[in-house]
C-alpha cells in the first residue's frame, strides 16, 4: 500500500513543467499547509526538463559554452560506463561489492564541477562521480570494494575525502573543516555529501547546528534518491529534506537532481554564498536511485518496477544528448568519440582491477598510528615470527 | 615562572594548554563551557580571555559533532584538544571516537594526521550524580588507532597534556578528577619522561601494585601502611593504558614477583585482566602467586553514598596484597 502511493506521487512531481513557477504560490496563504508534493514541485529549481528544453528560473541561471556542455556530456558519460564496469566487476568476483550511482550522474558531475579547486569534498562512499571531477583516478576507488585497502588515495592531492561508510560521520568532518577554513582566512568552501538516508542521523542534525552557530562555509549536498536501502523518504522525513535547513537557519533549496545544469548553478551559488562569509546551505538534489543499494541488495523485494520506468523517462544523460544534439553543441561524431572514449576507460579500469595485487600481510599492521605504538610492534614481530616459522618448515 | 612548588592537578593542566598554544598557534581548545567559565573544573579557566574565541571555543551542546568537527579541523592542520564534560557523557561521541578518529591514519595508509587530543575528567569519589563518576578507559583502549593515559600527578599532568598535543595520534587523556585538587611540584623547564612510559612511584621488594590516575594515591597510601607492617610493597604509576608498558611491568615483577594491579573502573575485561594475561605469560616462572585484581564490579557505578564501598580503598588494596603474599 504504501509503495504504491509512494510511486503514484513520484510519477507525478519533479516533472519539470512547473520549473519557472514563483516561489510565492497562492496555495501557501491557505490556512491550511498544501500537499508535499504540491510545495515540493514549486520547489523544484530546473533548468533543463526531461525532454532536453532549456528552461529558465528566477534565481539561478547558467550561461555555459558549447565546449563546457559538451565537458558535462563527457563526464556523465564516463562516469556511467566506470560504474557500470565496476558492476560487472563484482559479478565477476573481482570486486566484494560496488555501490552504483547510476542515475545520480547529474547531482554529481553538477555539483563536482561547480568546485573550485581548493574546495574540499567530504564524499558518501558512493560519489563516483565526484571523484571523477576531482580528478581522482576512477581506479583508485575501486581498492576498498575490491578488499585491498580502506581508502587508500591521499585526500589531501585532490581535496577529496576518502569514501566514508558509516552514514552521516564525514558531514560533521565537513563542518570542522569548514571551521578551520574560515579560522585560515581562506576563502574556500567544503561540500558535503550525504543522502536522504543519513538525513535522519543525529550526526547530520548536528553538523547542521554547528555549521549554522559558526557559519562555516559548508555546502551539504543531499542527494535524495528515493530510497534508503529499502525504506523510501517517507520512513525519513515528514517534510521534504531541504526546508530542514530553516529550523537551524540557513538557506535550503531543492533541485532537479538529474538536470545536470540546475545541480551546478545551484551548487555555484550555494559555495559563493559560502565564500562570502554567509555561511551553509541544504541543497536537496531530487534524484533516483536507478540500480540496487548496493550489488547485495535486491530492490525487487520492496520496490516496483512502474516507478523506475517513470524516473528513466528524466534519465539525466539522455536530456542533456537531446540538448546537445537539438541546439548543435555537439554532433554525432562527438557523441561517438565519447562512447569510443568510455569503452576505453571500462577496458583501462577492468585491467587495472585484475591486476591489483593482494597486500602483503604485514600491511595490517601499518598505518595503525603516526607515532608508532609499543603493542602493534610486539604483535607485527610476533606474528612476523610465526609466518617464518612456516618457511623455516619447508625449508627443513 | 619554571618552578611552581605547589601547583594543582587541574592548574597544571591548565599551563599546559597555555604553554602548548603559546608554542604552537594550531591549538585549539574546544568544548562545551570552556570559555567564558573556564569549564565547570575551570582546567581551562582564563583561557579565552588570554587567546581568544576563535582559539578557545565554547560548543553547542553535542559530543558527537565536537569531536566529528574536531576532526574536520585535525585534517585542517589544526590541533584541537576536546573537553568532555565528564566521563559518562562521552558516548554521543563514541562512534565519531571509534569508527573515524581512530581508523582514519589507517583508511588513508598514513596520507593524514588526526593529531586530536580528547579529555575526559573520570573517576569517582566527589560525590556525584549518576553518569558524573565512570570509568570507561578499557572502552578506548580496546580500539587501535587511539592511544590513552592517564596522569596522577600534578608534573606528568603538565608533561603528559604536553606530549600528547604533539603527539600526531589522537589521544584520550583520561584526567583523575578527584585529585583536580592535590597539590605537587611542577618544573616547566625539566627533561619529562616519554609519554607512553610508566614510573616507579615507590620502590619495594616484596610485590608490586600497578596502577594509573587517580588510583595511584590509593596504592602508595597502602604501601605506606603495608611498610609499617614489614612488607615491601613497590608502586608502579602506569601513567599510559594504550599503549600499556608492559616492559615496566615485567621488570618490577621480575624483581618482587607478586602483582596487584588497582583501578576504579570494572574489573572484568578491564586494564587489570589484559595485565594479569600478559604478565603471566611473560613471567610466569618468576610469579609466586597469581596476579590479583582490584577495581570496581560488574555493577552500574552505584549512588554516591555507595561509591566508598565500590571504589578500591585503602583496605580492600591491602587485602589484595595480604591474598597475594600468603601464597
Amino acid at each position: 500500500m504504501t509503495v504504491e502511493s509512494t510511486a503514484a506521487r513520484k510519477t507525478t512531481r519533479g516533472g519539470g513543467k512547473r520549473a519557472t513557477a514563483k516561489k510565492a504560490s497562492p496555495a501557501k496563504k491557505k490556512a491550511v499547509a498544501p500537499a508535499p508534493a504540491e510545495a515540493e514541485q514549486d520547489q523544484l529549481v530546473q533548468l533543463l526538463t526531461p525532454e532536453g528544453e532549456r528552461v529558465e528560473h528566477p534565481e539561478y541561471s547558467i550561461d555555459l559554452s558549447a565546449e563546457e556542455l559538451r565537458g558535462l556530456y563527457r563526464d556523465m558519460v564516463l562516469t556511467r560506463r566506470f560504474d557500470a564496469e565496476a558492476t560487472t566487476l563484482q559479478r565477476q568476483g573481482e570486486l566484494g561489492l560496488w555501490a552504483s550511482l547510476l542515475g545520480q550522474e547529474a547531482a554529481q558531475i553538477g555539483s563536482g564541477r561547480a568546485l573550485r579547486d581548493d574546495d574540499y569534498v567530504f564524499p558518501t562512499y558512493r560519489e563516483h562521480g565526484v571523484a571523477w571531477c576531482r580528478g581522482v583516478d576512477p581506479t583508485n576507488l575501486l581498492g576498498m570494494f575490491r578488499g585491498v585497502n580502506n581508502g587508500g588515495w591521499d585526500p589531501n592531492s585532490n581535496n577529496f575525502h576518502l569514501y566514508t561508510i558509516v552514514i552521516g560521520s564525514q558531514t560533521l568532518h565537513a563542518t570542522g573543516y569548514a571551521m578551520g577554513v574560515q579560522k585560515d582566512g581562506a576563502d574556500s568552501a567544503v561540500i558535503a555529501y550525504f543522502g536522504d538516508g543519513a538525513s535522519s542521523q543525529g550526526d547530520v542534525a548536528e553538523s547542521f547546528t554547528f555549521s549554522a552557530v559558526y557559519n562555516a562555509p559548508v555546502v551539504f549536498f543531499c542527494q535524495n534518491n528515493q530510497w534508503a536501502i529499502s525504506e523510501p523518504t517517507e520512513k525519513q522525513t515528514r517534510v521534504p529534506l531541504y526546508q530542514r535547513a530553516r529550523g537551524y537557519g540557513f538557506p535550503g533549496v531543492r533541485v532537479d537532481g538529474n538536470d545536470v545544469l540546475a545541480c551546478l548553478a545551484v551548487t555555484k551559488a550555494a559555495l559563493e554564498r559560502a565564500r562570502s562569509g554567509e555561511g551553509p546551505t541544504l541543497v536537496e538534489a531530487f534524484t533516483y536511485r536507478m540500480g540496487a543499494h548496493t550489488t547485495s541488495d535486491d530492490p525487487s523485494r520492496y520496490r516496483r518496477d512502474e516507478e523506475r520506468e517513470a524516473w528513466e523517462a528524466k534519465d539525466p544523460i539522455l536530456r542533456l544528448r537531446t540538448y546537445l544534439l537539438n541546439e548543435g553543441f555537439a554532433d554525432q561524431a562527438y557523441l561517438d568519440s565519447v562512447e569510443e572514449e568510455s569503452e576505453a576507460l571500462g577496458k583501462r579500469v577492468r585491467e587495472v582491477v585484475r591486476a591489483m595485487p593482494d597486500p602483503d600481510n604485514m600491511a595490517i599492521f601499518e598505518n595503525i598510528y603516526a607515532d608508532g605504538h609499543a603493542l602493534v610492534d610486539e604483535e607485527r614481530a610476533q606474528f612476523a615470527a610465526y609466518q617464518a616459522s612456516f618457511v623455516d618448515a619447508e625449508e627443513n | 615562572m619554571a618552578v611552581f612548588e605547589k601547583i594543582t592537578l587541574s592548574k597544571a593542566i591548565n599551563e599546559s594548554l597555555r604553554a602548548s598554544m603559546e608554542a604552537d598557534p594550531k591549538v585549539l581548545v574546544m568544548g562545551e563551557d570552556v570559555g567564558k567559565l573556564g569549564g565547570v573544573f575551570r582546567v581551562t579557566d582564563g583561557l579565552q580571555k588570554d587567546f581568544g574565541e576563535e582559539r578557545v571555543i565554547d560548543t553547542p551542546l553535542a559530543e558527537s559533532g565536537i569531536v566529528g568537527t574536531a576532526i574536520g579541523m585535525a585534517l585542517r592542520g589544526y590541533r584541537p584538544v576536546v573537553e568532555i564534560q565528564f566521563d559518562g557523557f562521552v558516548f554521543p561521541a563514541y562512534d565519531q571516537i571509534v569508527t573515524q578518529l581512530a581508523k582514519m591514519h589507517a583508511r588513508a595508509l598514513g596520507k593524514v594526521k588526526v593529531p586530536v587530543v580528547i579529555r575526559i575528567p573520570y573517576g569517582g569519589g566527589i560525590g556525584a550524580v549518576e553518569h558524573h563518576s565512570e570509568s570507561p578507559e578499557a572502552l578506548f583502549a580496546h580500539v587501535a588507532g587511539l592511544k590513552c593515559v592517564s596522569p596522577s600527578n600534578a608534573s606528568d599532568a603538565y608533561w603528559m597534556m604536553r606530549q600528547a598535543i604533539e603527539s600526531d595520534d589522537p589521544v584520550i587523556y583520561f584526567e583523575p578528577k578527584r585529585r583536580y585538587h592535590d597539590k605537587g611540584r611542577l618544573d616547566t623547564e625539566a627533561i619529562p619522561d616519554p609519554l607512553h612510559k610508566a614510573r616507579v612511584a615507590q620502590t619495594g621488594t616484596d610485590l608490586t601494585l600497578a596502577a594509573y590516575g587517580p588510583m595511584v594515591k590509593v596504592c602508595l597510601d597502602a604501601a605506606k601502611v603495608a611498610a609499617e607492617e614489614g612488607k615491601s610493597v613497590e608502586v608502579l604509576d602506569l601513567r599510559t593504558i594504550s599503549p600499556i608498558d608492559f616492559d615496566a611491568v615485567q621488570a618490577s615483577v621480575e624483581r618482587t614477583r607478586r602483582l596487584v594491579i588497582v583501578h576504579e573502573a570494572p574489573v572484568f575485561l578491564g586494564t587489570g585482566s589484559e595485565i594479569a594475561a600478559r604478565i603471566t605469560e611473560r613471567c610466569f616462572y618468576h610469579l609466586e602467586a597469581p596476579v590479583l585484581r582490584v577495581g570496581g564490579f560488574h555493577a552500574p557505578y552505584p549512588p554516591s553514598r555507595l561509591e566508598d564501598e565500590y571504589l578500591p580503598g585503602l583496605d580492600r588494596v591491602l587485602d589484595a596484597v595480604d591474598r597475594a603474599l600468603a601464597y
